[in-house]
């Protein structure tokens, strides 16, 4: 670390001393989404350095997985790794797990996987958006989102009795079909969930003081979100026209018609804060189109068909990924000849895009390091794993 | 690009560096390569316009029991092709050039294997533990580690 001391006179002749100072933000602190804690190391107000320190949540996540007694076993563990986004989780490592095992699966169940990773989506991307209004101080839509947030939490839990943590996709299948009911819930809920979105939208994203708080701030250039592999909203909210689900397609999202949503510097620079939440927030109506489209030509099948009773996979590895709400969540499976997974490594979207935070916090203000973090949207389950 | 074409650049270009792999009939096809060209490799498949591979999906440790091996995965915005990378160390000698200099990701996933499989990742610039503690002993993800039965003064395994 650089000291550097300056020394200014006053008019009346009194000697004042500058010098960097190193202030300490989290792990408890509201603004951090969780317990992270960042030595900061400020000028006066203005950042010069951030130093992240992450591992207050450290389950031992990898190692757990290696002293199962099964693949299927390893589903709810994953659960916890991101908990605001635990269906896109489980998506995430099935579909590492069917590539390593070449399973193929009914043309339903890729139907519903998709049909609930996107209202996963929209849940986590509500709680994304309506936590960040209220970094930036903006609390009604954080009441509005939540409201609506519950409605997606009621159909996963009329589906696999979980609100949150759901054990519910399978490798080779789900752990239940659709109940009665719910189709008819999901397409009511897509058309009241508009009008929240056009509100919301008018409350908090065209507002002028949130436009002035975040605009031009934590503008993260093309090259270096390449470089650093940020993925999701923190990639395409830089201008990179990139989304997993269109460029490398999994399960069957070739099928839908849908926009990638790109940020494009409307409010000041692209990259800036406000792109990054913009971009979650016109993400979601591209989610309801594909879930509107997937329902209206939901296949039959059985569900659990292609679930196998005894999974011992031939020796090798396999990455998968897929686009969850943070970006790309990739599953590293290492197998051996045995029952029990020999190396699994996750590659958290969140724990990626987070290691950029120090280039773009440089130079800004103390009190836009908040809004910084609140744009990357962490989630620390993840993070530590 | 397929990947027997990827291999062929590679091999015409570093030769014995370029160790065996499997190309077909695997979910992903790898090759391995010298360790210590690691960095010299990555620099080269990262900036050859044919093969511009300018986005580290994700680089993973792994215990091959007496082996330890790093795992990078590969993909080019450019091009949209896939890649990977294998390199193995003896567990006594652990030492793998860092690549952050290349990909600035790589910063992070090097500091979470140096901290969990104890790889050390020469000229890195900033090697210490990521998720565990910073006084924490020993290398949790390796096969043959035992647990410490106290931490500070407060029993481990409850």
């Amino acid at each position: 670390m650089t000291e550097t001391t300056e020394t200014i006179k006053t008019s009346t002749g009194r000697v004042l001393r500058t010098e960097e100072m190193v202030v300490n933000m989290g792990p408890q602190h509201p603004s951090t989404h969780g317990v992270l804690r960042l030595e900061v190391v400020l000028d006066g107000e203005i950042v010069v350095d951030v130093i992240p320190h992450m591992g207050y949540l450290h389950r031992c996540f990898e190692k757990h997985c290696e002293h199962m007694t099964n693949y299927q076993q390893v589903v709810p563990y994953v659960d916890r790794m991101d908990y605001v986004a635990a269906m896109t989780n489980e998506f995430a490592y099935v579909v590492a797990a069917e590539k390593l095992l070449k399973i193929e699966v009914p043309e339903r169940v890729h139907y519903i996987r998709i049909i609930m990773s996107e209202l996963q989506r929209i849940a986590s991307h509500l709680i994304a958006i309506g936590t960040f209004g209220i970094d930036m101080g903006a609390f009604t839509p954080f009441l509005y989102y939540f409201r609506d947030r519950e409605k997606i939490l009621e159909l996963f839990e009329m589906t696999c009795g979980a609100r949150l943590l759901y054990n519910y996709i399978w490798i080779g299948g789900l752990s239940h079909d659709l109940p009665p009911g719910f189709i008819e819930k999901t397409k009511e809920f897509c058309k009241d969930f508009k009008t929240t979105l056009k509100e919301v939208n008018d409350l908090l994203n065209y507002n002028e003081i949130f436009i002035k708080r975040t605009a031009n701030v934590g503008v993260l250039p093309k090259d270096l979100a390449i470089n650093y592999a940020c993925s999701g909203p923190m990639l395409r909210g830089s201008g990179v026209n990139f989304d997993l689900r269109r460029d490398d397609p999994y399960t069957m999202y070739d099928k839908f018609e849908w926009d990638v949503i790109v940020g494009k510097g409307e409010m000041g620079a692209v990259g800036d804060v406000w792109d990054r939440n913009m971009v979650r927030q016109r993400e979601m109506w591209e989610s309801l189109r594909i879930i509107e489209q997937a329902i209206a030509s939901l296949p039959e099948g059985d569900v659990q068909k292609a679930i196998p009773k005894r999974i011992r996979p031939v020796p090798g590895d396999a990455y998968g990924r897929v686009e969850g709400p943070r970006g790309e969540l990739g599953f590293y499976i290492v197998a051996e000849d045995s029952v029990t997974p020999y190396r699994i490594k996750a590659r958290a979207p969140a724990f990626v895009n987070l290691s950029v935070i120090n280039e773009i916090s440089k130079g800004a203000m103390l009190a836009d390091l908040v809004a910084i973090i609140g744009s990357i949207d962490i989630v620390l389950g993840e993070v530590d794993r | 690009m397929t990947a027997q074409e990827i291999n062929e650049i590679l091999k015409a270009q570093f030769g014995d560096a370029v160790l065996e792999g499997k190309l077909e009939n695997v979910p992903d096809p790898f090759v391995k390569v010298q360790p210590e060209r690691i960095l010299e490799i990555a620099a080269f498949v990262r900036s050859d316009e044919r093969l511009q591979f300018d986005y580290l999906m994700c680089l993973s440790g792994v215990d091959y029991k007496g082996k330890l091996g790093v795992t990078y995965h590969l993909y080019s915005m450019v091009h949209r092709h896939k890649f990977v990378l294998k390199v193995e160390v003896p567990t006594e000698t652990p030492n793998i050039p860092s690549v952050e200099s290349v990909w600035k990701t790589a910063d992070w996933h090097e500091r979470e294997a140096f901290d969990l499989y104890g790889i050390n990742f020469t000229g890195h610039p900033d090697l210490r533990r990521i998720l565990l503690p910073y006084d924490w002993e020993g290398y949790p993800l390796r096969k043959d580690y035992q647990t410490p039965e106290y931490y500070n003064g407060m029993k481990v395994p409850y």
